[in-house]
């Protein structure tokens, strides 16, 4: 009698998702629409765009880091405030092409983020989060009291008188539409690579995770550099798009605490939440902003409320229940058809 | 000379504010590892209703203070026993994110009603003189009574939570819990009221800390982030785990900051913040950390 | 009529069921024991009936009561102790202050710090150390005394011979006549088959999370045991 051949099941690991095709057809038809914006657009609908493109770009780096990378930073905004005034150095002092500046910029910040990572790292947790804030006030005070950049009360970006008015909202637009679509990009291939499925595994269990090889602290380092480089994009392109910059604006604790909102709000741990929330930001702000104090109470109450009853946000919540995924970096197991039974003679 | 001493006693005293703001803070995190970012809102909270409370008991300055922090404390014992048990146990677990995001919403909403309430302008507790009477050290040197008050006060809070915690039952369960949170359920201890009554003896801390803050000095709805970095910092130049440590982070706080200021008045709260980054390079348990 | 009994209990970790039908009853009195390989499910056995995982509420019933999901701290005031595994003494408290802690609940009996320093005389001595600087045997001691501290009528030990050499295991067992001596009823979980078919009257073997042999401890056989135990 032939004994049949014992064959493991074969799988292959499958990502994209019906809704994630339709998604991405979707998603460049919009950007090709709002690439045209400073052809037709009001230079205030472009304002409003570029604002919201840098929280974009900064709650999509706060959910890297925290999301994914476990890492809860109320301190961010060091790196935000310090791309902004690198742009503002080379703009004014060295003579570089704002434009030009604004990649350098964040790289800039980047590298500091190097050294500043082994002071935060020596805490864990709520703590953590405490002391990146305090990180973000040290950068606060020091530059309040260099006078060269308009000390306390900032200064305006004077490189950026010599260029005519059109050209400098259309070019400022399109760089904070690239970067938004850039930092999402960035987040979505970093998070389908092998980093990213290493981050998934740390996030879940570090100790279980270092013992497959996994080098933790190499990668939440990276995880850090990364979310650095992005929040000093946002901050160049939010000071670009505002031509002036105080330390005041710069380092608030402000962008942390909206970031949060909108990660929260949106679902954190999701490509998809940030998106999401940023545009129910967007409209909470025209609708609600009037109201000033009450707002914010309004707000604060939500958060509240947020955490506590929908913890996966709203997109978490649409994405659990109907198995929405547009941007997908979940891996699937799917089952290949068994092959034929092989008989030995 | 004299001038130094004096600037290292004023950063003395100076601390022993801090210190008090921070031992609720170290209560709080030793008991549960709550990290709650609302801490200093909360004093500046204590520090309005205690404001408007002195006013509406109608007693002089000297005494009205005194009374409006003694009707304070139920009060205060009452509402931090209740949002722990309502709202803060809750967000208790591995992640920090939700305890962190709930006292971040807190904080904001705390800072928006005083600034609807009392505007943003500061204001400040009329003590009947207090705050401007002076004690003499001798050899020339004078120190105002107020912080010389607060001081003593912070020394004898320090004393008092250090032998709660190590000497009454209640301060056995809080160690007990903060070990092993189960294993104390095992004995029959309800971790959720045991937390709970933890916040409200940290919410009575801060309603004395914030009392005496308003004497000292002005207040304004936006002052509490900076409290509650200050108090972050003075736990964690001490040690996390014992409130001696709390009491000597505090004070090496305030002496770090009063001497920056000496140097320059821009740079004494970044002196300050320096010195407590440096503390996190070489000496990242602090300076007495009990057992973790 | 018997003091615990559980009927048909399941436990479920998230979507991970851990006890498939859990038939048990002890009576007062007795010492019964339950034995198995790891993962069989013991633990998961103790957790729910001590309230640490849920179970549904007529599962679980003690002296006639159900006492299914409730609360920890609940149960032990109703007389059920643990002594769990790997002895889970507080680090920061001495060994007088853990034995206190056992005390919490407030039970009236036999049992208070006199009694317990009685029974193991080494811990009155060490009584203001703090527990992590005792020896592993030292430690199981002082976590038997802080469970009956609180004046159980139910004794649950869990896996207490476990890291313990034998001659200590040998030496907390000898205690076992004592802390019984009072009526107190005990169920003991091992993974030694042999003391526990020693020390018990019944033994209930576990395997994967049902129960695959019960019966009188004197009678079991080491076949019939290592088939229960092992499924082979």
């Amino acid at each position: 009698m032939t004994p049949h051949a014992l064959t493991a099941p074969q799988f292959d690991v499958s990502r994209a998702t019906t809704a994630s095709r339709a998604g991405a057809v979707v998603g460049l038809l919009l950007l090709v629409c709002l690439a045209t914006f400073p052809f037709w657009a009001d230079a205030g609908w472009m304002r409003e765009f570029n604002e919201m493109a840098c929280y974009l770009i900064f709650a999509m780096m706060w959910n890297l880091l925290a999301g994914y990378g476990g890492m809860v930073s109320i301190g961010q905004q060091a790196y935000l405030g310090l791309g902004g005034y690198a742009l503002l150095a080379m703009g004014n002092f060295l003579g570089v092409n704002p434009f030009v500046a604004v990649p350098i910029a964040a790289v800039l910040t980047m590298l500091v983020a190097l050294p500043v990572s082994q002071i935060a790292f020596r805490l864990q947790g709520g703590y953590f989060a405490i002391g990146t804030w305090v990180i973000a006030e040290v950068f606060r005070l020091s530059v309040a009291n260099v006078s060269a950049v308009g000390g306390g009360s900032g200064t305006s970006f004077t490189a950026l008188r010599g260029i005519d008015k059109a050209t400098r909202q259309s070019v400022t637009f399109w760089l904070c539409l690239a970067g938004a679509a850039a930092s999402v990009a960035l987040v979505y291939w970093f998070l389908r690579s092998r980093q990213g499925l290493a981050l998934l595994a740390i996030r879940d269990s570090e100790i279980a995770s270092e013992s497959q090889g996994v080098n933790v602290r190499a990668t939440k380092l990276g995880v850090y550099l990364v979310a650095a480089f992005g929040a000093g994009l946002a901050g160049a392109l939010y000071f670009l798009g505002n031509l002036r910059i105080s330390p005041d604006a710069a380092f608030t604790v402000n962008w942390s605490a909206f970031s949060i909102f909108i990660v929260l709000i949106g679902g954190i741990g999701t490509i998809e939440g940030p998106i999401i929330g940023v545009i129910l930001f967007y409209l909470l702000n025209k609708f609600f902003s009037d109201y000033g104090t009450w707002y914010l109470v309004g707000l604060g109450l939500l958060a509240i409320v947020v955490t506590i009853k929908f913890p996966r946000g709203l997109w978490g919540w649409l994405s659990h229940r109907f198995d929405l995924h547009f941007f997908p970096v979940q891996r699937r197991l799917v089952l290949r058809e068994p092959d034929k039974e092989i008989s030995h003679d | 000379m004299l001038g130094w001493i004096d600037t290292i006693v004023q950063g003395v005293l100076l601390g022993g504010l801090y210190a008090m703001f921070a031992m609720g803070q170290s209560l709080i995190f030793g008991v549960m590892r709550l990290t709650n970012t609302a801490h200093g809102d909360f004093i500046i909270l204590a520090a309005f209703g205690a404001f408007s409370l002195a006013l509406a008991v109608g007693l002089p300055p000297a005494a009205a203070p005194w009374l409006a922090l003694g009707l304070m404390l139920p009060i205060a014992f009452a509402a931090g026993y209740g949002l722990q048990r309502v709202v803060l146990n809750r967000t208790l677990g591995r992640d920090p994110l939700p305890s962190l995001v709930v006292t971040f919403g807190l904080a904001i909403v705390i800072q928006n009603l005083l600034q609807e309430i009392y505007s943003a302008d500061p204001r400040s507790i009329e003590s009947g003189g207090l705050n401007t009477a002076s004690v003499s050290l001798g050899g020339g040197l004078a120190v105002g009574t107020l912080p010389l008050l607060i001081f003593v006060i912070a020394v004898a809070m320090a004393i008092g939570m250090q032998l709660l915690f190590d000497r009454t039952p209640i301060g056995r369960a809080f160690r007990a819990v903060s070990d092993d949170k189960d294993a104390a359920e095992l004995m029959g201890l309800d971790h959720r009221h045991v937390y709970a009554l933890a916040t409200g003896i940290a919410f009575l801390l801060v309603a004395v800390a914030g009392t005496l803050h308003g004497m000292k000095t002005t207040v304004s709805p936006a002052d509490g982030p900076a409290l509650l970095l200050y108090a972050f910092e003075a736990v964690i130049i001490g040690g996390m785990g014992s409130f001696y440590g709390t009491l000597a982070g505090g004070i090496i706080l305030g002496v770090t900051q009063a001497i920056g200021f000496r140097f320059d008045p821009g740079w004494g709260i970044w002196f300050g913040h320096i010195v407590f980054l440096a503390m996190l390079v070489f000496r990242p348990s602090g300076l007495f950390p009990k057992t973790r | 009529m018997a003091l615990l009994t559980t009927r048909k209990l399941e436990a479920f970790y998230g979507d991970f069921q851990a006890l498939f039908g859990i038939d048990f009853e002890i009576e007062r009195g007795e010492i019964v024991a339950v034995i198995g390989a790891n993962g069989a499910g013991k633990s998961t056995f103790l957790k729910t009936v001590c309230g640490l995982l849920k179970a549904s509420r007529e599962a679980v019933s003690f002296d006639d009561e159900p006492i299914g999901g409730l609360q920890p701290g609940r149960i032990v005031q109703r007389g059920i102790a643990m002594v769990p595994e790997g002895r889970r003494l507080f680090p920061s408290l001495s060994v007088e202050e853990n034995l206190l802690m056992g005390a919490y609940a407030k039970r009236s009996g036999p049992w208070n710090l006199e009694a317990v320093y009685d029974l193991f005389p080494i811990l009155k001595e060490k009584r203001s150390d703090p527990s992590s600087a005792l020896s592993g045997g030292q430690q199981q001691m002082v976590a038997i005394g802080r469970a009956l501290m609180s004046n159980p009528r139910l004794l649950i030990c869990d896996e207490i011979s476990l890291g313990l050499a034998p001659i200590v295991v040998k030496e907390i067992y000898n205690a076992l006549p004592r802390v019984c001596a009072g009526g107190l009823t005990v169920i003991v979980v091992e993974q030694d088959v042999g003391m526990a078919q020693l020390v018990s009257s019944r033994l209930y073997c576990m395997q994967e999370g049902r129960v695959t042999l019960s019966g009188p401890s004197g009678d079991l056989t080491r076949e019939q045991i290592s088939q229960a135990y092992f499924g082979v």
